[in-house]
């Protein structure tokens, strides 16, 4: 969409305007990101440009071991994993049982699937408050691993049906005439082409559980603190540079999520050309 | 599929046997597929359903009075609430009322009944207090309740404990939207100045709604633009849509914080432009909560409406510019109709998620700012009114589904035009 060089001065007018709001859209998107990761680096307690000098005391701060940050970083290094790995296994599963065949309630069932996203986190955690303090599994990791599965099913169920639309299920028959039974099926035929679909499912998981504060708060008590819970109520009650070296951090694991998700999708499309 | 293999048979076949197989093999397949779904549904359904179900539940459910004293509700049920009680239900409620101490039921009860009036908490410990272990001679509870509390005496004091006696409520949903059952029970609105709900809607719709406009004309020129450029920069400038996207909400919202606050970035330059003189209150307040969820909502309005813009042929704008129209017209009446699936679905999406928010409204907004889901979570945890924070929360849940029906229709639609 250049400039064609025929163009009228109100033309000209006109495209630079719309370019600089854009331009300023965009900066209203980026700048919040990028104007925390320098103030982690001062040497003042105060969140205030200029920096008056430069430390990486509040780094030091977070990986302090007798600190709140390492309990709340390790709890959410237990519950995020284990709950991708629950919702990839349930969430690809499901995915390839929707595929295969269609059966009566298959779009109740889809909606039933889908539905952990659209609810208001709100109810989801105090649906769950009452029903875990019922059978046991409020305040315990458990609980906390169930309900982060829940939230990231629905995007396992969705990354694995869109690139299960590609797949020929002729081969599953073909695999099996061969003689080959069902789990070698999946482990060979299947799921080596389903691959950028569960993990970008997973990745997408894992950051839903990573950032997840709402449900946690109701449901896990100070000795399952997640991350989220803890930079929540650092926030609320005194934001200082160690919430923005954390900020970073997070900035960081983000812009890798960014480029894994980027190269799955560069991959998954090299695929679909080549075939 | 199956179709394809039974027409393949010679159709001179004599249909019997080949069928009657091919329809098994066909059930086997929907069962094995169902079999692979269901321990996901199964798990969605114990641990998602269920809970929002029992959440639903509990804004109608009335049973703290019929758990702790089963023998009063239905004595109190059978009175036609005009004099007191009669004495067997007056017996059975200081019985009940005694053994109410084990098991926290006083508490329960306690709560329950001063939702009806505030006076009954301490009238019930009173009570407790003077209580006889058993009566003498020809006395009768009715007079020894009496004795104890005149309250007792009063048939005012009798009806509110019968009105909170049945099993299912409505009061719940009613003061959810500042109604309330009269005297007579018939549904009437509450006083003027208790009411809260209906200014607490209004400005999560307000919130909400000048969110979702807000993202629109921001983003919908965003895409526009990215949807049009070459591969190469929209692909590089897809990046400063999508880290926000991917990064941390809390990260987001501190950052905020930190760019509003009095001696934040945005003052700091507005007054070294001379644009003001003293720093704005741009946080804690309505503007910081604005700030935030559009910073937060906007790439799910940009991504939607870049996906459709992507498909749009520029040939058709070209073609009505050649034949004569303006730009703007051309872009107005053959561009942006074609486009109405993204804004309809990006629009949507974004409602329903703002809807929702309490996290954001929570750390940069005031008290004047939280939207419906911070009363939910307020009444859970703080003042354990579980059956108002069940209708708070049942009225956003029933609002929220409605709109993601309309939403889902509009994206299937699209879906089909697609192909």
């Amino acid at each position: 969409m250049a400039l064609p060089p025929y163009a009228s001065p109100i033309e000209k007018v006109w495209f630079w305007v719309f370019r600089g709001f854009c331009g300023l859209v965009l900066l209203f998107l980026i700048t919040p990101v990028l104007v925390i990761i320098p103030l982690s680096f001062s040497s003042s307690s105060f969140l205030t440009y200029p920096l008056p000098g430069f430390s990486l005391r509040w780094y030091a701060a977070i990986f302090d071991t007798s600190g709140p940050w390492m309990g709340a970083l390790k709890n959410s290094l237990i519950v995020a994993p284990l709950a991708t790995l629950l919702a990839m296994t349930f969430g690809t599963l499901a995915a390839v049982g929707l595929n295969r065949a269609d059966f009566p309630g298959k779009g109740l069932i889809i909606a039933l699937l889908i539905s952990p996203m659209v609810v208001p986190l709100v109810i989801v955690a105090v649906g769950m408050y009452f029903f875990f303090a019922q059978v046991g599994l409020l305040n315990s990791y458990a609980g906390l691993v169930l309900a982060h599965t829940v939230l990231g099913v629905p995007f396992v169920v969705i990354t694995v049906n869109a690139t299960l639309q590609g797949f020929d299920f002729n081969q599953v028959r073909a695999g099996a005439s061969l003689g080959a039974n069902p789990l070698r099926v999946f482990f060979t035929i299947i799921l080596p082409q389903i691959v950028p679909g569960v993990v970008s499912g997973g990745l997408f998981a894992f950051a839903t559980s990573f950032d997840e504060v709402v449900v946690a708060l109701f449901i896990a008590s100070p000795t399952e603190r997640t991350l989220p819970i803890q930079m929540f109520s650092g926030i609320r009650e005194n934001i200082s540079p160690a919430i923005a070296a954390m900020a970073t951090i997070l900035i960081l694991m983000s812009t890798l999520l960014l480029v894994t998700m980027e190269l799955l999708r560069r991959r998954s499309e090299r695929l679909k050309g080549a075939i | 599929m199956t179709t394809t293999i039974a027409a393949s048979q010679p159709p001179s076949r004599p249909a019997g046997t080949l069928k009657a197989q091919l329809r098994r093999a066909e059930r086997l397949r929907k069962w094995k597929a169902f079999g692979l779904v269901a321990p996901l549904a199964l798990f969605l359904i114990v641990v998602f359903v269920m809970p929002i179900g029992s959440m639903l539940w509990r804004s109608v459910d009335n049973t703290e009075l019929e758990s702790v004293m089963p023998l009063t509700t239905a004595g109190l049920q059978r009175w036609d609430g005009t004099g007191l009680p009669d004495e067997s239900t007056m017996a059975s409620f200081a019985a009940e009322l005694r053994d109410s101490r084990q098991g926290g039921g006083l508490g329960r009860i306690g709560r329950r009944l001063n939702y009806e009036d505030t006076q009954y908490r301490s009238l019930l410990m009173r009570t407790l207090r003077g209580l006889p272990a058993s009566l003498e001679g020809d006395a009768d509870w009715t007079t020894t309740l009496i004795e104890i509390d005149e309250a007792w005496g009063e048939t005012a004091t009798w009806l509110g404990i019968q009105r909170a006696a049945p099993p299912t409520t409505d009061r719940y949903l009613l003061a959810s939207v500042d109604l309330e059952r009269g005297d007579t029970g018939q549904i009437q609105r509450i006083g003027e100045g208790d009411r809260l709900y209906q200014a607490v809607f209004q400005r999560t719709l307000v919130i909400a709604g000048g969110v979702t406009l807000i993202c629109l004309a921001l983003g919908f020129p965003l895409a526009y633009l990215l949807a049009t450029l070459p591969a190469k920069t929209s692909n590089l400038l897809m990046i400063l849509v999508l880290l926000p996207f991917w990064t941390s909400l809390l990260v987001r919202t501190a950052a905020w914080i930190i760019l509003l606050q009095s001696n934040g970035l945005v003052n700091q330059s507005l007054m070294a432009t001379g644009v003001i003189d003293s720093p704005l209150q741009l946080v804690f307040n309505r503007i910081g909560v604005f700030f935030a969820m559009v910073h937060i909502l906007l790439p799910f309005m940009v991504l939607p409406l870049y996906s459709v813009m992507k498909g749009i042929s520029p040939s058709y704008q070209r073609a009505a510019v050649s034949l004569g129209a303006h730009p703007f017209a051309a872009f107005w009446q053959v561009y942006v109709p074609q486009t109405i699936s993204g804004i309809a679905a990006g629009t949507i999406l974004v409602f329903i998620m703002a809807l929702g928010y309490y996290i954001t409204p929570a750390l940069v907004g005031g008290p004047a700012d939280q939207m419906v889901s911070y009363y939910v979570a307020y009444y859970t945890n703080s003042t354990n009114n579980w059956g108002m924070a069940a209708a708070l929360g049942s009225i956003l849940l029933v609002v929220t589904l409605m709109l993601y029906l309309v939403y889902h229709r509009l994206v299937n639609r699209k879906q089909m035009i697609r192909h």
